[in-house]
């Protein structure tokens, strides 16, 4: 069952090939086995989940037929979750029990959708190792040894390993397409604004963006359709419409113009396996009869800066409200009202949080503003601007998602400036709000490989459509990290 | 040494919205602690800010009503700093962007001038929470019912010279946004509340001095005393050779003496940015003309029409319009009587209901007298049925609530006696009980003119109609 995506396991559901609470069982049956080798996830609902399932499973008898109705997934553990912990990987949200759902869960419930549980991540999804979360280091599938990308680390890993059909998560910088193409999943960020970010623990609000991570494009647009659309609560939710997104991956790609931004082609950093793989790509999409044509995007050296201010400017703001006062972790025994701060946050948040909003504050200091965040902001201005002249001469852009494999676990946890550079091919479609998605490309020493696809802005059904047809013709995608439990 | 005084007014007046400026949650006054703070006003992890429209709108008919200019866009912006009533450790604000910016209001002086103060800026803003220090035993309570009501803070330039032009500056501004219906205006529960710049320099200096930011000051009085302390302490200050240290002072009326909170090195670095959780807020013309129609009549409109239409003084038209609910019960009472007898009611309003009202210490609105009641009474004197004299007896019985004019009138047999032949006799009846004042006055004591009136209107119970007493003791006399 495990290798089976959401449209095949939808079609069973349909035709009761089996019932949503056998696939329930499956699921959590193989997180209690596999999951003490990746620490995937941080909660399991295996109650809740269950009741889900047989009410689902009811619904069906009773002919309803949407296409998630009883599907298992799990959500990061960034989203809210009514009555369910809710820690975003930090201690200091360990006892806190979110009052309500996030829209993104809501409406997988309203879907039908099964929730297994709550998926590790970096803490407040800052990290692209998932080795800053409170709840320790996620094990890749591929090789324990190694990382599986962060911040959605718990999302790719027990992806990889089929723990569930589909995880959520979310990107701010890369967070799922980084973890995705480091796990040998496929990983979606929809446009900014086209998923509600409400009851999703912020991080950087001009930059997080909700989607998801599967095993096939094809079940991205499926788990994309039920929550795009403007969310009344969000005010940054954009009000467009929303296409079915599967009603287009057949389409031929014949002809679609693909641009190679000359700048993400450089080699410079980049692992030799990678490059091969995605060289590999592109003969094959060359082969669907996509037309591949060198692009300048002549800002992308400054997008890792640029995203270092934008970004812990926001969370040094986002973050103030953990302070011991109302909710979350409090020190113990508070001598005084700047005691319960200092110490709250001190011994609440991990080292890579306080980085940030170290950082963060001092960027937007009197005196530092304009040279920092005001030029962080112009520049992002340029960076946009970049795309959108890319996208008047060509359909999609065509990147490496990373330039490198998985790496060790450990291996630049202590380097901050390291670990920083792996998300550099993915920080420009949040700097500019883009659609991308991720998809596995093959491998490199038996470690996955991903390309990376970005669209103009609310073009997610072009995106899917050219990852589909890629994945109808190779295989990377099918391929399940080898598990095995002694 | 003459000083002058340089001050400029912060006031925060609050938006009588039902909801708050980013949440659904209620905005009533006086509610259990913590029982009007949804999770957005909580600041619980997740949740988002949704701007409410009709805070907006309210905005918008301030900005409208004192012709400022409303851009076409504005920007909210986080305003950092840690605070427990502060949940999200931020308060969203507007900051290089506001809604309204540039406008005038015009103030009226003590000798009837009109002084224009400008308005550099109104922007929309949440309030914080209310922190509770007594009765927690050494600990602090936390209310977060007030925490995202909506406000909007309305600076002014430093346009006024003295505590007496504050106060009008206040005093308009209070009675403008009542007109508007933007704000209850309720300075106890805190809906309008003032900060106080004041700087002081020598005559003649152009630059500015150091100014003070005094704080806390919740009535027009206390706004007065509080400005006219820091002058003279700024004063006494700079002419012992000391210096104004730029600061924020608290107001304490129980002493009335300024205070300083906090100095600028202590001050806090905001760090204010735009809030990437609200996109900027446009303002486009249609929405501009739909709040533009929705203006009443301000209060100089109606000042100007009283004085035009209905041939008020410029004083009296002054004080019945400085009030929204006076100038309603004014407009009330004069739809009875017409406007030929306007200005007998304003007469009436602002000598013996004002008089009386501020005696009882009751507003306007809590008047026993209705203004049908006294249009009533208006109607009476009008048509003779009673005196001016008379009147204050039939007042005096409504305020007690024995009903209309007409059934004070009729129950006491207060009607005028306008009957020339019962007025004679009357007359005649005077001058034959005292025969020694006639003899003296027909000797040319004329000043007993005034007894004789006296004696008829005292045999009358002071029912005959004075003119015609006296002509008939004229030709008789």
């Amino acid at each position: 069952m495990s290798h089976k995506t959401i449209a095949e396991l939808s079609a069973d559901l349909a035709q009761k090939k089996c019932s949503s609470v056998e696939l329930t069982r499956y699921y959590l049956q193989r997180i209690k086995t596999l999951d003490p080798l990746l620490n995937s996830f941080i909660t399991v609902t295996e109650e809740k989940a269950l009741a889900q399932a047989a009410a689902a499973d009811e619904r069906r008898a009773k002919g309803e037929n949407m296409p998630l109705l009883g599907i298992p997934i799990a959500h990061k553990d960034i989203f809210c979750t009514e009555g369910i912990k809710t820690t975003s990987g930090s201690k200091m949200l360990d006892n806190f029990i979110a009052p309500y759902d996030a829209t993104v869960v809501t409406k997988y419930k309203e879907a039908g959708v099964v929730c297994l549980g709550k998926l590790n991540m970096d803490e407040f999804a800052m990290g692209s190792s998932n080795e800053t979360s409170y709840y320790g280091a996620v094990k890749n599938p591929w090789d324990l040894t190694r990382v599986p990308g962060g911040s959605s680390g718990g999302s790719s890993a027990a992806m990889a390993a089929r723990l569930a059909p589909a995880t959520t998560g979310t990107d701010t910088g890369g967070s799922i397409r980084q973890p995705a193409a480091l796990c040998g999943v496929t990983g979606l960020k929809p446009t900014y604004g086209r998923v509600s970010r409400f009851g999703m623990i912020a991080f950087a609000s001009s930059l997080d963006q909700a989607g998801m991570l599967a095993a096939t494009a094809e079940d991205c647009a499926i788990l994309l359709n039920p929550i795009a659309g403007h969310d009344p609560k969000d005010s940054t939710s954009l009000d467009q419409p929303v296409p079915d997104y599967t009603a287009t991956l057949n389409n031929s790609i014949g002809g679609m113009t693909i641009g190679l931004p000359k700048e993400y082609f450089t080699g410079e950093g980049m692992d030799a396996g990678v490059t091969k793989a995605v060289e590999a790509a592109i003969a094959q999409f060359k082969k669907l009869g996509a037309v591949f044509k060198e692009i300048s995007l002549p800002t992308t050296d400054l997008c890792v800066p640029t995203y270092y201010v934008v970004a812990p400017a926001e969370c040094s703001s986002n973050l103030s409200r953990f302070d011991g006062v109302r909710y979350g972790y409090r020190c113990e025994d508070p001598k005084n009202l700047l005691d319960l701060y200092e110490r709250s946050r001190s011994e609440g948040f991990g080292e890579e949080v306080k980085r940030r909003i170290i950082i963060g504050t001092y960027v937007l200091s009197a005196g530092y503003y304009d040279a920092f965040y005001l030029k962080a902001q112009k520049i992002r201005r340029l960076i946009s601007n970049d795309f959108e002249a890319a996208f008047k001469e060509v359909d999609l852009v065509l990147a490496p998602t990373t330039p490198s494999t998985a790496f060790k676990l450990g291996e630049k946890s202590a380097d901050p400036l390291s670990m920083y550079l792996s998300d550099i091919f993915t920080i420009s479609a949040n700097l500019a709000g883009l659609p991308a998605i991720s998809i596995p490309a093959g491998f490199a020493e038996g470690l996955p490989v991903g390309v990376q696809l970005l669209a103009p802005h609310f073009q997610e059904a072009k995106l899917l459509n050219a990852a589909h047809q890629f994945q109808q013709v190779t295989d990377f995608h099918q391929k399940i990290a080898p598990l095995n439990v002694e | 040494m003459e000083w002058e005084a340089t001050i400029g007014l912060e006031v925060h007046v609050q938006l009588s919205t039902k909801s708050k400026l980013f949440s659904g949650a209620p905005t009533a006054y006086g509610a259990e602690p913590n029982t009007q703070a949804c999770f957005i006003d909580l600041g619980f992890p997740g949740v988002l800010p949704v701007l409410n429209r009709d805070a907006v709108m309210k905005a918008l008919k301030f900005g409208l009503s004192i012709g400022a200019e409303i851009p076409p866009y504005s920007v909210f912006s986080r305003k950092n700093y840690f605070y427990p009533d502060l949940p999200k450790g931020y308060q969203i604000s507007q900051g290089d962007h506001p809604i309204v910016s540039h406008g005038v209001l015009n103030i009226r002086l003590d000798n009837g001038e009109s002084k224009p103060i400008r308005i550099t800026r109104a922007h929309l803003e949440e309030d914080a929470g209310k922190s509770l220090h007594e009765d927690f035993h050494g600990q602090s309570g936390i209310d977060l019912n007030r925490a995202g009501t909506p406000l909007i803070e309305i600076v002014s330039e430093p346009d006024i010279t003295s505590s007496a032009e504050a106060v009008a500056y206040l005093k308009t501004l209070h009675s403008l946004v009542r007109y508007l219906e933007i704000s209850d205006g309720n300075m106890q529960e805190g809906s309008f509340r003032c900060d106080a710049n004041v700087s002081v320099r020598r005559k003649g200096e152009t630059k500015l001095g150091t100014r003070t930011e005094t704080k806390n000051v919740n009535s027009f009085r206390f706004v007065e005393k509080a400005i006219e302390y820091e002058i003279s302490r700024q004063i006494s200050v700079l002419e012992s050779g000391g210096e104004i240290v730029q600061e924020t002072r608290l107001y304490d009326s129980a002493k009335n003496e300024t205070r300083p909170m906090r100095s600028k090195e202590e001050a806090t670095d905001y760090r204010y940015f735009p809030d990437p959780d609200l996109l900027p807020l446009v303002i486009n013309e249609k929405w501009l003309k739909d709040v533009k129609e929705t203006l009443p009549e301000l209060p100089w409109e109606k000042q100007q029409r009283f004085v035009t239409e209905l041939d008020l003084s410029d004083y009296d038209a002054n004080i019945l319009s400085s009030q929204r609910e006076l100038a309603n019960y004014f407009e009330q009472a004069i739809k009875t009587t017409g406007k030929t007898a306007a200005k007998l009611t304003a007469n009436w309003i602002i000598g013996d209901l004002l008089g009386a009202l501020n005696k009882n210490n009751l507003d306007i609105a809590r008047s026993p007298i209705s203004p049908d009641q006294l249009a009533g009474m208006i109607a009476r004197i009008s048509d003779n049925t009673i005196s001016g004299k008379i009147a204050k007896t039939v007042f005096e019985a409504m305020w007690q609530g024995e009903g209309s004019a007409d059934d004070v009138i009729a129950k006491q047999g207060l009607t005028q006696i306008t009957d020339d032949s019962a007025i004679q006799q009357a007359v005649d009846e005077i001058l034959t009980s005292y025969p020694t004042q006639l003899a003296e006055y027909r000797a040319g004591k004329e000043s007993l003119f005034g007894f004789f009136v006296g004696q008829v209107m005292k045999a009358t119970k002071g029912k005959a109609n004075p003119q015609q007493v006296n002509e008939v003791l004229k030709k008789k006399l």
